[in-house]
């Protein structure tokens, strides 16, 4: 299998992240292209929805169409955002791009923002991600020296400014709404929509968030073609995605590879089940999305249909693999104090649910929990879920239900005898 | 309230060239990264602090107050010299992250939250830190990742520190 087609190419060179290297594969030439206006913005939105391309954060919205929202011609400014807060438990893949090919990075955003009419475009990091933060700092420089960004780009008179910018610890902030207000310097609280950012987004200016990427990727689909990049994935799932593999996996690791392929072809990438054990259960796109039993997963294809055939979704391409030694009891407490801790505070359903949540299933983790606890849990989460501001809501949601559909008996067992099914006494 | 007390000036210029990121009439954009900036220079965030980044950049103290209680990564009080943030997130659960935080504690003598008596470290539990694929992880100081842990890399790495080695 063919993998590091789009994002990670330049992962095998030297250097990597040199303006060099990335000149070598065809670097900066679409930008060019749109700079001396060989190629029409509109023929960078219709490229990229030919292509297929969705949204790599999570929610999977086609970003040709996302792009299209704004009003290029519209007088004022304009703003594009990259989303590069990767926080959601099971993900590590933007970070690499960001390490190893910060220019591809660079010219997708210079891409995207001229496509939009915005002149200036924030790529936002997460707190952490200090090494990061500098490589693209470094790619920055070198793509300003070569004249690529900044002010009168090769005389053309067009702008762009790129910068980069970086947070300070808080999972909501990948909202997009809730990223918006962080760089207005507030607290990350999502934003009431409509109005959607397209119309009133950074400093009430229309804006467009993506994710890394989803933007790295766009250079290679305008360079190679929208048809190359879709016939590399499915008829409903184009191109390629980043899985990051975690868990109870021999070999952990990152697979830049085609939509649609088996799951147990990326299994074996990651070295297969650690121990050799069974694979119990896997959660396919970030701790966000659905559970799906270890043996359906085994059957199904990574790509937005296959996926949703096994009632979850592809999110973030966080697999997160559990073998049969994992109590789901414990697992679902761990995902759950994950939402409980990053809870914005905002909307009381989530607040206080998450709280409620983590408080019932630690109780049963105590010994102290009741048959009546389990329909509980999955009656707090149906008050959270579609109750808030923002998605949030689901992806509480979401894993309490998936977990007690498919494993109730050891959420029953646990209240009944006070300890794990699967641990024992 | 005495506003005399200034920042170190190399606080202040790192504050200014920040600034020059976001558009001139909104300075409160500086605020997430001028508390890091103040944060890595004198250890942690006083109310003191808070008070006289509002006053600088000319903004009310609730707007830096709000900030300074929002985002995990910040101090509101005195830590040790090294901040080590193990991951509890599921990926790292997974591979056992919870087996480790208590050997740390006993290690330290100390419990989560606290710091060790000699000022030199202070154990946090953190949220998923994108370093699924290399977990069990940590970060130290906020930036500095270290990953695949394991209890020996771990004493190791306390070991070192307390023999004052650099990270």
């Amino acid at each position: 299998m063919k993998q590091n087609l789009v994002c990670y190419r330049t992962f095998e060179e030297k250097s990597p992240s040199s303006f060099e290297t990335y000149k070598k594969f065809n670097g900066y030439t679409t930008w060019e292209k749109l700079l001396k206006g060989k190629m029409k913005p509109s023929e960078v939105i219709d490229a990229i929805k030919a292509a297929g391309l969705m949204g790599r954060g999570g929610a999977g919205f086609p970003t040709g169409l996302k792009m299209s929202f704004i009003n290029r011609d519209k007088e004022g400014q304009k703003y594009l955002v990259c989303n590069s807060d990767e926080s959601e438990p099971g993900t590590s893949k933007d970070r690499f791009i960001m390490q190893k090919n910060p220019h591809q990075l660079i010219e997708g955003m210079a891409i995207a923002a001229y496509t939009m009419g915005a002149t200036v475009g924030y790529n936002y990091m997460r707190g952490e991600f200090m090494k990061e933060f500098e490589s693209c700092e470094k790619a920055l420089k070198e793509a300003k020296k070569a004249g690529l960004i900044g002010k009168n780009i090769l005389g053309t008179g067009i702008n762009f400014e790129l910068i980069n910018i970086i947070g300070a610890g808080a999972y909501i902030v990948g909202e997009e709404t809730a990223m918006l207000e962080s760089i207005e310097g507030k607290r990350a609280m999502p934003r009431f929509k409509p109005p959607f950012p397209a119309n009133y987004g950074l400093y009430g200016k229309p804006t467009t968030v993506n994710n890394t990427e989803s933007l790295a990727s766009i250079p290679v689909i305008l360079d190679k073609g929208a048809e190359w990049f879709k016939k590399l994935g499915t008829e409903k799932s184009g191109g390629t995605k980043i899985f990051s593999v975690s868990g109870h996996v021999a070999k952990p690791g990152v697979f830049e590879i085609p939509m649609g392929t088996p799951f147990k072809d990326l299994l074996e990438l990651a070295g297969g089940m650690l121990d050799n054990r069974g694979c119990k259960a896997v959660i396919p796109g970030g701790s966000s999305m659905k559970i799906v039993p270890g043996k359906t997963m085994l059957k199904a294809e990574m790509s937005y249909e296959g996926m949703q055939s096994v009632g979850s979704a592809i999110g973030s391409g966080g697999v997160i693999v559990m073998d049969d030694r994992t109590c789901m009891v414990e697992a679902l407490a761990c995902v759950i104090k994950f939402y409980e801790d990053e809870s914005c505070g905002q909307c009381t359903p989530c607040r206080e649910g998450t709280n409620w949540l983590h408080q019932n299933l630690r109780d049963i983790i105590a010994g102290k929990g009741k048959i009546k606890d389990v329909d509980l849990l999955v009656e707090i989460a149906g008050k959270i879920e579609g109750k808030t501001i923002c998605a949030f809501g689901e992806a509480v949601a979401w894993p309490v239900q998936s977990f007690i559909e498919h494993f109730r008996d050891e959420f029953e067992f646990y209240c009944k005898n006070g300890y794990s099914k699967v641990k024992g006494k | 309230m005495n506003n005399k007390r200034e920042f170190d000036s190399s606080v202040t210029k790192q504050i200014d060239a920040w600034k020059k990121k976001f558009p001139k009439e909104k300075p409160e954009s500086s605020i997430i990264m001028s508390l890091r900036f103040i944060q890595d220079h004198y250890g942690w965030l006083s109310d003191k602090h808070l008070d006289m980044l509002a006053d600088y950049l000319d903004l009310a103290p609730i707007r830096v107050y709000e900030v300074a209680s929002f985002y995990s990564m910040y101090h509101r009080k005195p830590v040790g010299k090294y901040v080590l943030g193990i991951c509890g997130s599921i990926s790292c659960m997974l591979r056992g992250s919870e087996p480790l935080l208590h050997h740390l504690e006993t290690k330290l003598d100390i419990k989560l939250g606290d710091t060790t008596k000699d000022g030199l470290f202070t154990l946090k539990e953190v949220e998923c830190l994108a370093s699924c694929t290399k977990a069990p992880a940590m970060v130290v100081n906020g930036t500095q990742y270290v990953e695949d842990l394991t209890p020996e890399s771990l004493d190791k790495l306390v070991d070192n520190l307390r023999q004052g080695e650099q990270l």
